[in-house]
């Protein structure tokens, strides 16, 4: 373990890239992180590591790499399995903990609600606050998603609440307001240092957006 | 396991046929219960009530949906049994991510390739073409995806084993040919012939009409 060589290739406002800093942070383990141009030049690298998708999270593990933000999160809590379990060990919390995640892949992340306008994105702003609903429920009167510790479904789902004023702001709503136990649950896992070093200050993600929408999908 | 398993589940539907896979190679049995969809009980919407859908495997009243999560729970709840993920860390990473590149990209691809028509077919064919590649290269010189046994993988992708020849027939568009794909080709022979694999397959004809009469109604 000592001799590990660990590579992340990440950029630096996405959530999946998030994801993976936050599992290498709570596990403590060392690792090189490289920014990728994701918009400009992807890296020989990159291209060689992940040609299926060409995209980041990448988690290169002694040269041999390792692609999607969760298949790369359940890997470092199987290698690193001796310290700060990730995922729940018993069978049926472990399946729900896979259930949400991907509950959170397929409903939260593709945001619509920032990359669409009109009609689509209405429809998209339906979707998310209907997502939410029942993400509030889900979590109830728990600490975090998995009980009383911080775990998988945490993970999944809190790089996206530095995306939260901007789905506020694109989508005309308030997280506070609508989903006040999301909100709490958010700022408890900011305390955890994995967290708080992890994720992207919310005003530079809103900057991001903006420009994106602007210059990649030419919408105001 | 033990106890009572019971599996929610649509005779034609590939990712039902997963979980029966799963469980058969693991030797447990299960009470099926056969769903239809335009009628959906309340014990599924009870069991499933976020995406309404099957397969469900409820084990001792504990539902467990989304076919590649129940898969990773027969397999952890009985592990002496055989075995449907790789026991190595790496390898178990990388069946997860073909089984999920199955599930998110060629999927899609395939019903749009076989199903859409004119310029967004022939765009989708193209991409399907594209995807299939990547997995004909994956296959390298093995039997199965799993290796000299069927694994996760090849379970995921019972959709190209088998009903991707049901909907190539239906639709009349060739995705998988052999001159392209000689080991995917050779790889769905052998798995359709594999053991448990070929007991748990519904009748090829039953899903030809099936899919003939859903192609009517598009």
């Amino acid at each position: 373990m000592a001799d590990d060589q660990v590579i992340l290739l990440d950029y630096w406002v996405s959530v999946f890239g998030m994801r993976v800093r936050i599992a290498l942070a709570e596990k403590e383990i060392k690792y090189e992180s490289r920014e990728e141009d994701l918009l400009g030049n992807k890296s020989d690298l990159l291209l060689k590591m992940n040609p299926i998708y060409k995209k980041i999270p990448v988690l290169i593990h002694n040269g041999k790499p390792v692609c999607e933000s969760l298949i790369i999160v359940q890997y470092i809590d199987e290698i690193w399995n001796d310290r700060s379990p990730l995922l729940p060990s018993e069978p049926y919390q472990r399946a729900q903990a896979r259930f949400w995640a991907d509950f959170v892949d397929k409903k939260v992340a593709p945001r619509g609600v920032l990359w669409k306008k009109g009609e689509e994105q209405e429809a998209a702003k339906n979707e998310l606050v209907e997502t939410f609903k029942i993400l509030e429920g889900e979590l109830g009167d728990k600490p975090y998603f998995g009980g009383e510790t911080f775990g998988f479904v945490d993970i999944s789902l809190v790089t996206f609440s530095c995306w939260f004023h901007a789905f506020e702001m694109f989508g005309k709503f308030s997280m506070k307001a609508e989903f006040p136990k999301i909100t709490e649950w958010a700022k408890r896992c900011m305390q955890r240092e994995s967290v708080a070093k992890s994720l992207q200050d919310p005003k530079k993600v809103d900057e991001f957006v903006v420009e994106y929408r602007k210059k990649s999908l030419g919408l105001e | 396991m033990g106890e009572e398993v019971v599996v929610f589940d649509v005779w034609v539907n590939p990712y039902s046929r997963r979980v029966e896979t799963a469980m058969r190679l693991k030797g447990v049995p299960y009470r099926y219960i056969e769903e239809d969809l335009g009628n959906k009980s309340p014990l599924l919407l009870k069991y499933n009530p976020i995406h309404e859908k099957v397969p469900v495997l409820v084990h001792n009243g504990n539902p467990i949906a989304e076919s590649l999560v129940i898969l990773e729970y027969i397999d952890e709840t009985r592990p002496q049994g055989f075995p449907i993920l790789p026991r190595d860390p790496y390898e178990r990473a990388t069946a997860r991510f073909w089984s999920k590149f199955i599930d998110d990209k060629c999927m899609p691809a395939i019903t749009q390739a076989c199903w859409d028509e004119g310029e967004a077919s022939d765009k989708a064919v193209e991409e399907a073409t594209e995807l299939l590649m990547f997995l004909e290269n994956e296959l390298k010189e093995k039997r199965f995806f799993g290796g000299e046994r069927i694994g996760m993988v090849d379970i995921a992708a019972n959709i190209v084993g088998f009903w991707l020849g049901t909907i190539e027939e239906v639709t009349g568009v060739e995705l998988m040919t052999r001159d392209k794909f000689p080991k995917l080709s050779n790889w769905s022979i052998e798995f359709v012939r594999s053991n448990v694999i070929k007991e748990n397959l519904p009748p090829r004809e039953g899903v030809i009409s099936y899919l003939r009469k859903k192609r009517l109604t598009r």
